[in-house]
């Protein structure tokens, strides 16, 4: 599909067009260096140059709190299942969480399919924006190579001075660009430019740590025994923030919500943490990670070596947001790079 | 836009409580048929998620054989707040099934093998879909022997059947109780120390265990010490699990989800994965 380029003068004009047809969310600023994905009311709410959210936009893949299904016990178990949502733009996401939602995709896409998650999926659409600067000390997008978008959005803007490059992958990008007059077509001088900036890039988001993406595998194949889960898990406070914020987590707990009268309710799914004391014991009272440092070396696995052997990819974008909200100051970069220096170490 | 789905995977098909029997203090029998007309369709060893509205759900070995199509049975103790509400239920009450799920034991690998089963309390549920399965077809299988171990006498399940079986020709059963009281004449002491008594052919057997997670390995040593191979012992795993459909996390040991990839897995499979076993 041919590329466009739109004046920046006209971005706010497009947002628009855009919230005159859908539900829009973007990147709203919250502080001096916070941020959160939010439904905007107005295009100068937008905060495209932004560090990663608080929460990334999985919520609204898969949102916190989610009704299944709706009860109704007064003439036996009778329910009906059901998602409620309104077609959506996000407009704003970083290509790593981009790659955050690919991830998900995989979880709950994959046979056996997850309905409600395909349904929020296919009302949401996908406006990228292109990082040119690595966003802080926390980013480890260099590392997990997910600076650069590959696939998975509808459209994906780059910065280019006085106008953005549209890189439009969908039909659905389409449609969403013939909702405003402004844009013109991306000449082939607009196309080299775009590729110059992607090759420079490379130089500015190097590597964070002195791990490899390559050596991954191998440092989690010998890395379930090393002390540094033990050294690790001794400042967790199990309080779960890491795996909240966390665009790939996706573990949840399906509970069971009645109204006052009882008769009727929603069984809803909520996000649930493996870092919970409670989140693996069974009725006998058996707890099979009982310790901390099990479930912390339970979460790092889960980003780099379990998915690897059943969705063949890392399921860790390199977005920095377990680092930056640890009470515990547990930082991601920091314990991989120990777990490979404690080879050999008791 | 409220956009409604037929199947979401959470969706439960009615059932009704067609006969309840008390087993133990803490055990009831259920037979259960489900109201859309169909047959549940499981494997010996799956699990069905048993659903009522406002209390929740609980993940149950279906505990009866394929063979008996038309109904089949849940054996639920009496743990919590869940499995207190099901011990409520009466004779046509109406409850929901989701399932079933998982991967049940390798029912056409087994045929024509000598069999032996090895169950300590509450682990007889799930193998008995299978004992029964194989009772049902005895042909297609050769040597059976069946192992049971519980607490103390009371606790036997499945009491009146396990007679039978311990009556039968053709069946070798062995029951032991860690506790026994003034009437019991069996033996006394743990699952393990049957395991020496019984004579098999480690070249065309395959074992089947369940029972508490601290039992496994101290009977799986056994097996081992009289040369059965790790990968024709069976094991049932049990895991806190909320959708069945390898997501929720709870379930999970290492790379397997247990709803999915288990609950049975050949012991060869998990044995390096420390928690599992
Ligand atoms: C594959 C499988 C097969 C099972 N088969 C049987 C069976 O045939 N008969 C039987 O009586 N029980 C069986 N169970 C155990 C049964 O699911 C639990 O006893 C039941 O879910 C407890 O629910 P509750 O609300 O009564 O307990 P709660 O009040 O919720 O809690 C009591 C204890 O049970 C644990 N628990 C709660 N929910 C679950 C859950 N979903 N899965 C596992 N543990 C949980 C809690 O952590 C707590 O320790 C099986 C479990 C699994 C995973
Ligand atoms: S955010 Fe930090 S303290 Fe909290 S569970 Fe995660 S690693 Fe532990
Ligand atoms: S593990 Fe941390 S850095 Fe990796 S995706 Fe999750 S929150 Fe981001
Ligand atoms: S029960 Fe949810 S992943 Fe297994």
């Amino acid at each position: 599909m041919k590329d466009v380029l739109l004046k920046k003068e006209l971005f706010d004009g497009f947002v628009e067009a855009l919230m005159n047809s859908y539900k829009v969310a973007a990147p709203t600023r919250r502080g001096d260096k916070s941020f959160a994905f939010d439904f905007i009311t107005n295009p100068s709410e937008v905060c495209l140059d932004h560090i990663p959210t608080i929460l990334p936009p999985k919520k609204y893949f898969l949102p916190q709190h989610e009704t299944l299904l709706e009860y109704d016990t007064t003439e036996g178990q009778n329910m009906q299942a059901f998602v409620e949502i309104e077609p959506m733009v996000i407009l704003g996401v970083h290509s790593c969480d981009i790659a955050g939602i690919q991830c998900l995709n995989h979880v709950f896409m994959d046979r056996p399919k997850d309905y409600h998650y395909q349904a929020r999926h296919d009302k949401i659409l996908l406006i990228g924006y292109e990082c040119l600067r690595k966003c802080d000390q926390y980013a480890s997008c260099g590392l997990m190579q997910t600076h650069t978008p590959t696939g998975g959005y509808d459209i994906f803007m780059t910065d280019m001075g006085d106008h953005y490059y549209f890189s439009i992958n969908t039909f659905a990008g389409k449609g969403m660009v013939q909702l405003f007059e402004g844009f013109e077509p991306a000449d082939t001088v607009a196309e080299k430019t775009l590729k110059k900036l992607r090759s420079d890039k490379k130089k500015l988001f190097k590597n964070e740590t002195d791990v490899s993406l390559a050596e991954i595998p191998s440092i989690f194949e010998w890395g379930f025994d090393s002390h540094v889960w033990d050294r690790t898990a001794e400042k967790c406070l199990s309080c779960g923030n890491c795996t909240n914020v966390c665009p790939t987590c996706y573990c949840f707990d399906v509970n069971d919500e009645p109204e006052l009268n009882l008769a009727k309710g929603r069984r809803v799914r909520v996000w649930d943490s493996c870092q919970n004391e409670t989140f693996a014991i069974i009725a006998g009272g058996e707890n099979f990670r009982p310790k901390r440092a099990q479930r912390t070396r339970h979460r790092f696995f889960r980003k780099f070596k379990y998915p690897v052997m059943r969705y063949g990819k890392f399921f860790c974008t390199g977005c920095g947001r377990c680092s930056r909200q640890c009470m515990a100051s547990i930082n991601l970069k920091e314990t991989i790079s120990n777990l490979k220096r404690s080879w050999g170490e008791i | 836009m409220r956009i409604p789905l037929k199947k979401s995977g959470y969706e439960i098909i009615k059932a009704e409580v067609v006969k309840i029997t008390p087993m133990t203090a803490t055990e009831k029998l259920y037979e259960i048929r489900l109201k859309n007309g169909e047959n549940l369709d499981h494997d010996p060893g799956q699990f069905v998620e048993v659903s009522i509205f406002g209390a929740g759900e609980a993940p149950i070995s279906v505990c009866s054989s394929p063979t008996n199509q038309d109904t089949f049975e849940l054996c639920i103790r009496k743990v919590g707040r869940m499995t207190s509400v099901l011990h409520n239920l009466k004779v046509g009450d109406e409850i929901g099934i989701r399932g079933p799920f998982g991967v049940g034991f390798p029912v056409n690998l087994l045929k024509g093998r000598d069999m032996i089963f090895i169950a300590g309390g509450l682990g007889i549920a799930p193998l008995r879909s299978l004992i029964n399965y194989v009772l049902d077809e005895r042909r297609d299988f050769g040597k059976v022997d069946i192992l049971l171990g519980c607490k103390t006498p009371d606790k036997m399940l499945f009491g009146s059947e396990v007679a039978v079986w311990a009556e039968r020709m053709d069946v070798n059963f062995c029951c032991t109780v860690d506790k026994s009281d003034p009437e019991w004449k069996g033996n006394v002491g743990l699952i393990t120390t049957l395991i020496p008594g019984v004579n098999f052919n480690p070249d065309n057997t395959f074992a089947v265990v369940c029972g508490p997670p601290e039992m496994y390995i101290y009977v799986i040593q056994e097996l081992l010490k009289k040369g059965m191979p790790e990968s024709r012992i069976y094991v049932s795993l049990e895991r806190h699990m909320k959708c069945g459909m390898g997501r929720c996390g709870h379930c999970q040991i290492h790379q397997y989800y247990c709803c999915m990839d288990g609950p049975v897995f050949p012991y060869d499979k998990v044995k390096d994965l420390e928690g599992a076993i």
